[in-house]
């Protein structure tokens, strides 16, 4: 895959995203209680959230599938409920699963989507030509989808999501399940797509994702906006890395903690294990060790780690993220 | 991005209902084509269709036939033939169901739902895919039905009459089908579900027994459901009869579950 798409944009005022008060429930289960975020055109946001935090209902609304209980969203200018029709001319959304028939050819699924989209024969022909070369999917064009891997597919529901051209994409944890190569051969395609100009709202679990591709992060939990910011100020909120340090019992790992929060860190303990948040870089990890030097047992094991979803939770809620009903996996009935 | 026009799509007046008319139509024939390009490669899936049914016919004509007393010209094989077309076109709504289920849980709905495309295509297409299918699956059971002994004892019109009753009785049973794989949305729960709700209803009926050999309070419910009227007409349009008897209560038992299902099917449809 030498080459990717590149995105081509039509015109648009404004692309954008204006979510404004969206709640939402499932009868008892509250999905959504008051989220609020707006995405700038040609920009990517990620919705980082844990399972069941609501991110699923929130594209589902963006993406016209759902009704909102309560609060309006606006996309490219259109209302998501009154010009429904005009929001989904210009969205393309690649969901969770890879919504592309394993019967087909990617080559008949790609023209499929467009004749749906309403490109005529040729111009779906055509365009079904473009995505795949630009996807690196020529090769495999002809052959059943059903015989390709799952990070194909996934790069072909992407390409499908893109067969009208939207200026807006959504992505729902677009690079779940998928291997490291996959992730990052996927994260190329949106950078690319972003650099053409599309707006991109994208869903996931993984700070590093969202680190790696969004201009801005709304983390959500519990059907409510916890934070807004970049990711760098994000990072600096949570720390940079996070070092683990296991000791042999309890006692030995209180001891640490205390000598370390004497020495003006921040350790959280959990059992035998400590985490100590830090801004970054060797010095950090050099300091740490050296306030354990000889005032506190030895650590039996030492790692360091980028800040997980749970860290950052914790740093930002002072809990671990909850997992209520789970919306997002009891949709389909799928984890 | 400092260009100001709105994208091309959105230029476009809303359409009317000529033109909401023409595109769901086109829409649904897409639709239509890509389930059965999927059918066409996957030839096992329709040849088990088929062989269940088959080895039916096999069962009744030669292991319980013999038991069952009937009286109808040509004997038990003229007395199972209709029943078992009814049964089979009943049957073949389950792929319906369950395909219907899986576009939901792959996610192929949710992005349906986010494209300018008509709302009825993956309804209509579904329903038509399934009924080409459903043709199929009934007329090779008539060519298998015709080598065991079956012959029609009428003329020319009726049996088309008795086909194509038989496949309206199948698509509307797919409108139920409809219904459930939108209602249950999850394939393997529609799958296990599966036609639980048609064996009792196909097994007591006339499909395969004369109703009278069925305890009175049987008979009740035998003599009165909609598989023995749709099967005694079909049964009448084969053999000959009155065809009078069972003509407009079988078109009110097809067009009325197509008219309270459609409606659930295309209202569940909207809220899985």
């Amino acid at each position: 895959m030498d080459e990717y798409y590149q995105g081509e944009v039509p015109g648009v005022s404004d692309a954008g995203i204006e979510v404004s008060g969206l709640a939402k429930a499932y009868g008892k289960v509250v999905a959504l209680e008051s989220v609020s975020f707006t995405v700038a055109a040609g920009t990517v946001c990620g919705l980082l959230g844990p399972n069941g935090s609501g991110k699923t209902t929130t594209v589902s609304i963006l993406s016209t599938a759902l009704r909102p209980d309560e609060g309006s969203a606006r996309v490219c200018g259109f209302d998501v409920v009154a010009d429904a029709a005009a929001v989904r001319s210009v969205v393309g959304l690649a969901g969770q699963f890879a919504a592309v028939d394993a019967n087909l050819s990617g080559r008949e699924n790609l023209a499929l989507i467009g004749r749906l989209s309403r490109l005529g024969r040729r111009s779906a022909r055509e365009r079904a030509g473009e995505l795949l070369e630009g996807f690196g999917l020529t090769e495999a064009a002809d052959r059943l989808v059903r015989t390709y891997s799952g990070g194909m597919r996934r790069r072909l529901d992407v390409a499908a999501a893109l067969a009208h051209r939207p200026p807006v994409l959504f992505m729902d944890e677009p690079t779940a399940g998928l291997d490291p190569e996959s992730r990052f051969a996927l994260w190329e395609i949106l950078r690319q797509l972003v650099a053409g100009g599309t707006t991109v709202l994208l869903t996931t679990q993984y700070l590093e994702e969202a680190d790696a591709l969004a201009d801005q992060v709304v983390i959500i939990d519990a059907g409510r906006v916890v934070e807004v910011g970049t990711p760098t100020a994000l990072k600096a909120r949570v720390g940079a890395v996070v070092f683990s340090l296991g000791f042999t019992d309890d006692d030995a790992a209180a001891q640490a903690a205390g000598v370390l929060a004497g020495a003006g860190h921040r350790p959280e303990r959990d059992g035998t294990a400590l985490r100590v948040r830090a801004a970054g870089g060797s010095a950090a990890l050099v300091g740490v060790l050296r306030a354990l030097e000889g005032s506190a047992p030895e650590p039996t094991s030492v790692g360091v780690r980028e800040p997980s979803l749970d860290d950052v939770f914790l740093a930002l809620t002072g809990k671990a993220p909850v997992t209520p009903a789970g919306r997002d996996e009891r949709k389909r009935g799928a984890a | 991005m400092a260009a100001v026009t709105i994208p091309e799509p959105t230029l476009r007046p809303a359409p009317g209902p000529a033109a909401r008319l023409h595109w769901a139509v086109a829409d649904g024939l897409t639709v239509t084509k890509r389930n059965l390009i999927a059918y066409s490669r996957t030839p096992a899936l329709l040849v088990f269709a088929v062989i269940q049914p088959v080895m039916f016919v096999l069962l009744f004509r030669y292991v319980f036939g013999g038991a069952i007393k009937v009286d109808v010209p040509g004997g038990y094989v003229s007395y199972l033939t209709p029943g078992i077309i009814g049964q089979s076109a009943a049957f073949a709504s389950f792929g319906t169901a369950v395909g219907l289920a899986r576009e939901i849980q792959k996610g192929v709905v949710d992005r349906y739902r986010s494209m300018p495309m008509a709302r009825s295509a993956v309804l209509v297409g579904r329903l038509v895919a399934d009924t080409l299918r459903m043709i199929i699956t009934v007329l090779v059971l008539l060519g298998v039905s015709v080598a065991v002994g079956f012959r029609f004892h009428s003329g020319a019109w009726q049996a088309v009459a008795m086909v194509a009753l038989a496949v309206g009785f199948g698509v509307s049973i797919c409108a139920v089908s409809a219904f459930i794989g939108f209602a249950i949305r999850d394939e393997e729960s529609v799958a296990s579900f599966g036609l639980i709700w048609l064996f009792p209803l196909t097994f007591v009926s006339a499909a395969f027994v004369p109703v009278q050999s069925m305890p009175s309070w049987l008979q009740v419910f035998a003599d009165n459901q909609p598989v023995t009227i749709v099967i005694d007409e079909m049964r009448a349009l084969a053999l000959g009869g009155p065809l009078a008897t069972h003509g407009w209560e079988s078109a009110v038992c097809v067009l009325g579950t197509f008219a309270v299902f459609l409606p659930l099917a295309v209202r569940a449809y909207r809220r899985a």
